[in-house]
């Protein structure tokens, strides 16, 4: 527990957390790190000067720290007492040598000039004021040592006249942007860092960030509720700040950079380009990703696919924005996306924890953040116009810097588009799978589910053993067919309703003591989750209830599915001479342990 | 709401901002019974009644509130208005 216990915090954090379960938190990690180096969490110690009652932030930051891998101590000045803090050598910032210093000034510092036409005298003001925030900062670096964090400010949320407010030289608004406009440039050139209040102040909404009355009450800076999101903006800055940005987004394929599944729909059929809602809301994805790459933010794939699938759309479609040579390592097969986000890790040689992964779906991102809690992975909307803003709230590549050779960092990987071997075994999913609590659903073919079951005989590629296709007729004749087992399956998990997923159609040959396996097509989406092993036991117990003694499996490749190949092979089917059938005896089957509650099965039989 | 019912709504609310699943409200409850509460959560605590009731409250009517029996007193008129 002690060894594990950095890393327990860490997890805790990485939750959305309130300010009062942020306090909690800091807490039990202050009293923790009287006896413990809560490694791998790396300490810092940050110092916190500001007008108003910055109190409230101390817990919140030490708390928020943790999320981005710091083991953070504040050290806080006494109530508006910064400036003696700042000055004094044996004031507790200063002795204590903080790695860094966070400015937390407000616009308050800011008089206004008596006449709001005068342009001189609103310079002096704004000079007045940039001065002594300079003079602050400068004491605390030169009596400290540290880093300083200088805070932008938050415009007014009212004007005085109205837009006009723009135009005059000396109003509130024009005043905090000349501020700003100072600082940022005073800034560049230094180590010092810039903490922008003023964006986070106008995301949370300007007539919000100014709570007047807690102000007054209790010199409360800005409302209470937006000190998460504050504390963890100071917190993306100190972990960058020490080299812990992140620095590799991993891109899932299917629906996260185009609309629909390679594999089954060809290029033809992925939605991607102008013209279409959908389609544009990838395009979007896809022109964010690349400006990332162009600061310096390398891209990689992975994505469960055929390799060659995969790469067809980055090759053929004339809307594809992102090329292969655009990506340092790009890895589609079918093992689990935790394995092959280590293997990206160690082929551009940095850790898992420098990795984000952008992924449409819950299960797969359910499946990372259990094996890998040190991936960033963004909990994302259904609606994928909302993702590439949801990526960029989280600020994962926030920075202190940027140098050339940060830029051209995405363009050092010579092997463009590299595939890695997966090294080591396999991981165990099955506790994984089990938190899963998937539900399945057999029933035979029927009127109700007639459409779905056309639709996806018509249009499954990959996991299809035989390719068969049938028009909705012929279907709606199997359902009546006496000679005919078939199944409908849906899986229910605990990210919802995954629909239809797979089709069976048996055909009973001679005296009915043998099964083929007429067709047998599952989603992808389902891949290695124990549900083929599901599907056949219900088969067999349907076979065995009608005396058949034998399933017979027959691979037909199509070019497309070579993916299921050895499908049978796996479950335990006896290959024969030809090569392409494959045999079961029904009454030595074994169903064996399946991650897949039953909910429902067929009930009375075919023939 | 009456005040038994503001007492029930109050307690999980103590418990959060406090840090302390054993508060157990009293009318005359104040500052000093309760380890955890300085200036700085009562400010919290404040913040967080007003979520949970969906009320708010001006400054001169939090600055002179006494102790538990006061505050739900506040609640009260507060709610009823």
């Amino acid at each position: 527990m002690d060894d594990d216990f950095g890393a327990a915090v860490s997890k805790l954090a990485s939750h959305a957390l309130d300010l009062n379960q942020l306090t909690t938190l800091a807490k039990a990690i202050e009293r923790a790190r009287l006896e413990n180096d809560l490694s791998p969490l790396s300490p810092m110690r940050l110092g916190l000067l500001g007008n108003g009652t910055t109190s409230l932030f101390g817990p919140a930051l030490t708390a928020t720290a943790a999320r981005h891998g710091l083991n953070l101590e504040v050290v806080e000045a006494p109530y508006d007492q910064g400036f003696q803090a700042a000055l004094d050598p044996a004031s507790d910032i200063n002795r204590t040598r903080p790695d860094a210093v966070l400015l937390a000034f407000d616009h308050r510092i800011l008089a206004m000039p008596d006449n709001p036409q005068d342009e001189a005298e609103s310079t002096v003001c704004v000079n007045e004021a940039f001065e002594q925030i300079r003079a602050i900062g400068q004491a605390v670096s030169t009596q400290s040592g540290a880093t300083v964090i200088y805070q932008t400010l938050v415009h007014p949320p009212t004007h005085l006249l109205g837009s006009y407010d723009r135009r005059l030289p000396g109003s509130p608004h024009k005043l905090v942007d000349n501020f700003n406009d100072k600082l940022i440039e005073s800034i560049n050139g230094t180590g010092d860092i810039l903490l922008d209040a003023g964006a986070i102040a106008e995301m949370v909404g300007l007539d919000t960030w100014h709570d007047i009355t807690r102000w007054h009450l209790a010199k409360i800076p800005f409302v209470q509720t937006a000190i998460p999101l504050y504390a963890d903006h100071v917190a993306r800055l100190l972990a960058a700040s020490v080299g812990k940005s992140r620095k590799c987004l991993v891109l899932d394929l299917d629906n996260t950079l185009w609309g629909g599944v390679i594999g089954d729909d060809g290029l033809a059929g992925i939605i991607l380009g102008e013209g279409d809602p959908v389609g544009e809301a990838f395009l979007d994805i896809q022109r964010m990703a690349l400006r990332l790459r162009a600061l310096g933010i390398i891209l990689a794939v992975s994505s469960k696919n055929e390799d060659a699938t995969a790469r067809l759309p980055f090759r053929e479609h004339p809307d594809m924005l992102i090329r292969e040579s655009d990506i340092a390592v790009f890895q589609a097969n079918w093992s689990d996306k935790a394995t092959n986000l280590e293997s990206i890790a160690r082929a551009l040689d940095i850790g898992v924890d420098a990795l984000v992964l952008l992924d449409d779906n819950p299960v797969e991102r359910a499946q990372v953040r259990a094996a890998l809690p040190q991936v960033a992975v963004p909990e994302l909307p259904k609606d994928p116009a909302l993702y590439s803003r949801t990526l960029l709230a989280a600020g994962y590549f926030e920075t202190v810097s940027l140098s050339t050779e940060d830029l051209l960092r995405a363009d050092d990987y010579t092997s463009r588009a590299k595939r890695v071997e997966l090294q080591g075994a396999s991981r165990d999913l099955s506790s994984y799978l089990t938190s899963l609590n998937m539900e399945i659903f057999f029933a035979p073919f029927d009127e109700t589910g007639r459409n779905r079951i056309a639709q996806l005989i018509n249009k499954s590629n990959q996991f299809n053993l035989t390719t068969r296709r049938y028009t909705q007729n012929e279907v709606a004749a199997l359902e009546a067919d006496p000679s005919v087992f078939t199944l409908q399956v849906r899986l229910r998990d605990r990210f919802g309703d995954n629909g239809m997923i797979s089709v069976v159609i048996c055909r009973s040959l001679g005296d009915g003591e043998e099964w083929e396996i007429d067709t047998w097509l599952m989603s992808c989406r389902v891949l290695g989750r124990g549900v083929e092993q599901a599907v056949l036991a219900e088969i067999v117990r349907n076979a065995v209830a009608n005396d058949c003694r034998r399933l017979r499996g027959l691979f037909i490749p199509s070019g497309r599915n070579d993916l299921v190949k050895d499908h049978y092979a796996k479950l335990g089917f006896e290959r024969q001479v030809d090569g392409s059938t494959w045999l079961l005896e029904t009454h030595t089957f074994e169903p064996g342990d399946v991650p897949v509650k039953v909910i429902h099965a067929v009930e009375g039989n075919a023939t | 709401m009456n005040r038994e019912e503001i007492f029930e709504r109050l307690t999980p609310v103590f418990h959060e901002v406090f840090d302390d699943d054993d508060i157990v409200l009293s009318e005359t409850m104040s500052a000093e019974d309760v380890d955890e509460w300085d200036s700085l959560s009562h400010i919290r605590l404040v913040v967080a009644v007003e979520e949970v009731f969906s009320l708010r409250f001006d400054a001169s009517e939090v600055v002179e509130l006494e102790n538990v029996g006061q505050f739900v007193s506040l609640i009260e008129s507060k709610s009823a208005a």
